[in-house]
């Protein structure tokens, strides 16, 4: 095998795993609240410039600038429920997908407005790992293993514990689990948190790799979705391997032509596959 | 114990259910009986707080519990197997009953509660891994059934738990209904299947058209004529 080749599967792989990530959080919030957040990756955006200042205008140690970052979004994601999502959770799904692609617009507008349209660099210099003739970037690599992390962290907090057990449940019968104690209300709030959080957890490891601007939310937001409906909608599984199946596409892609190119067959092996299997690869 | 005084409820612009009394003491079992569209199933989800109470008021143990939600209903110690058993298909079986013991009471007496449901339903405890949708009619109903034990309940509402089940297995679940009436529960169970129901309950009501048309004994509702006429085919 070209080692040039294997070098661009292995950036794929790294490059999955923060999608991957992504791709869980918006299918925690579909799954269980029945909404769509159109403006998920500009939470993402959101949590990129928290990192920025936190880290580079205030000087805060770069660990806890990522930690406040996560809390800030988590409570990004409360607000975005409490005052976007709650009043229009009985109102048609295209009401629902104009008022959180409004949101977009705002946050989108909102950011320009207030740190203009440069673009920033934390300034955080990570080695270029080189294995074997090979060059994996640290950064990268970084981002693989804490989105893994997270990814395993989520799934034991579903498996195990009675509120992601009951996360879960609401997932499979909306109606009925009132009955058994769990308040529905609550139960939207803490997955809202949780999604927030996702964000703010992948937006401190794009942090490290990319610029911060108002429309980064525009270069991954519709991959994110992309994956999401790939996989299946809702179905958490599927959106985690979906996102290595398109970052393998991208990185083999962009290895073979150019990125931009990369995309394209990226997006064209989705509309090809929709037509295929409309409900996502893995849903029967 | 639980007491509804002149309850209405209903469905948007339906109403189905027309100023229904009923009175159930500790440590009784107490079945409704009628037809299909009659509105038993509506009674029970007005008492676990599922529908809002529109007219009327209900209490329970002294205090009144009409407009509260279904998460504070089950706090208070009434927990309502619904009807068609409702249970969370691709959580395992030992998932469903962990649901069951959400209220932070229950929580605290999981691992106890977890034997006494498997000791009820030693089936269960063979499935405990298995996805609970893939189990028989028989065996998701006696899921159902612990789920709602798992909160260690003062009531029971059982919404036809005979339903769709074979004869066999229709029998277990009422033989079941008088275990769990021996240690105390009290049970409130909306059958259609009424001979069978009537040999379970202490007394009875049934229910037509959304209003109480007879109650009680359950061996005078036996032998009432209108009820062995329409319902029981002698």
């Amino acid at each position: 095998m070209d080692i040039y080749l294997l070098e661009a599967v292995i950036n794929g792989i790294l490059l999955g795993g923060v999608l991957a990530l992504l791709a869980l959080g918006l299918n925690l919030i579909f799954g269980v609240i029945d909404v769509v957040w159109i403006s998920y990756a500009d939470v993402v955006m959101c949590g990129m410039y928290a990192v920025y200042f936190l880290y580079a205008q205030y000087h805060v140690p770069l660990p806890l600038a990522c930690l406040i970052a996560i809390i800030g979004s988590a409570c990004l994601g409360i607000l975005v429920h409490r005052l976007i999502i709650a009043p229009v959770l009985d109102a048609p799904p295209l009401n629902q997908l104009l008022a959180t692609g409004g949101l977009l617009f705002f946050l989108q507008s909102f950011a320009t407005l207030l740190f203009g349209t440069d673009f920033r660099n934390i300034g955080v210099r990570l080695p270029v790992l080189e294995l074997a003739t090979m060059y994996v970037s640290f950064a990268r690599l970084i981002a693989f293993v804490v989105a893994l992390v997270g990814a395993v962290v989520l799934y034991f907090f579903l498996k195990r514990t009675y509120i992601g057990t009951a996360i879960r449940a609401i997932a499979q019968d909306r109606e009925i689990v009132g009955l058994m104690g769990v308040d529905q209300r609550r139960v939207y709030l803490v997955v809202s948190a949780i999604g927030g959080a996702l964000a703010g957890l992948a937006a401190c490891l794009l942090a490290l790799q990319y610029d911060v601007h108002p429309f980064i939310g525009n270069t991954f937001g519709p991959v994110i979705f992309m994956i999401c409906v790939l996989g299946g909608l809702g179905n958490m599984l599927g959106g985690f391997f979906a996102a290595f199946i398109i970052s393998q596409i991208i990185a083999i892609g962009g290895y073979y032509s150019s990125t931009e190119l990369s995309y394209v067959f990226a997006f064209t092996f989705f509309i090809v596959l929709m037509f295929v299997r409309p409900r996502g690869l893995f849903t029967p | 114990m639980l007491s509804l005084a002149s309850i209405s409820a209903g469905y948007g612009s339906f109403q189905a259910l027309f100023s229904v009394s009923l009175d159930i003491a500790r440590g009784e079992a107490v079945g409704v009986i009628g037809p299909n569209g009659a509105g038993k199933t509506t009674l029970m989800r007005v008492i676990s707080g599922m529908l809002p109470l529109r007219e009327g008021s209900m209490t329970f143990e002294g205090k009144a519990i009409g407009g509260l939600p279904a998460h504070h209903i089950i706090e208070r110690g009434i927990a309502h197997v619904p009807e068609n058993r409702r249970l969370f298909p691709k959580l395992s079986v030992e998932e469903n009953l962990r649901v069951g013991a959400f209220i932070p009471e229950a929580r605290a007496r999981f691992a106890e509660q977890l034997d006494y449901v498997y000791s009820l339903f030693p089936r269960l405890k063979d499935r405990r891994a298995q996805a609970a949708g893939t189990m028989s009619g028989g065996e998701q109903q006696m899921c159902a059934i612990g789920r709602a034990l798992m909160s260690k309940p003062k009531v029971l509402l059982m919404d036809e738990p005979s339903a769709g089940l074979a004869p066999l297995v229709v029998q277990q679940v009422f033989e079941l209904v008088g275990r769990i009436r021996a240690e105390g529960l009290t049970v409130l169970i909306v059958e259609q299947n009424v001979q069978q129901v009537l040999d379970v309950v202490d007394r009875a009501y049934l229910l037509e058209v959304g209003a109480i048309k007879l109650s009680g004994t359950a061996a005078a509702m036996k032998d009432n004529s209108f009820i062995r006429e329409s319902y029981l085919g002698l």
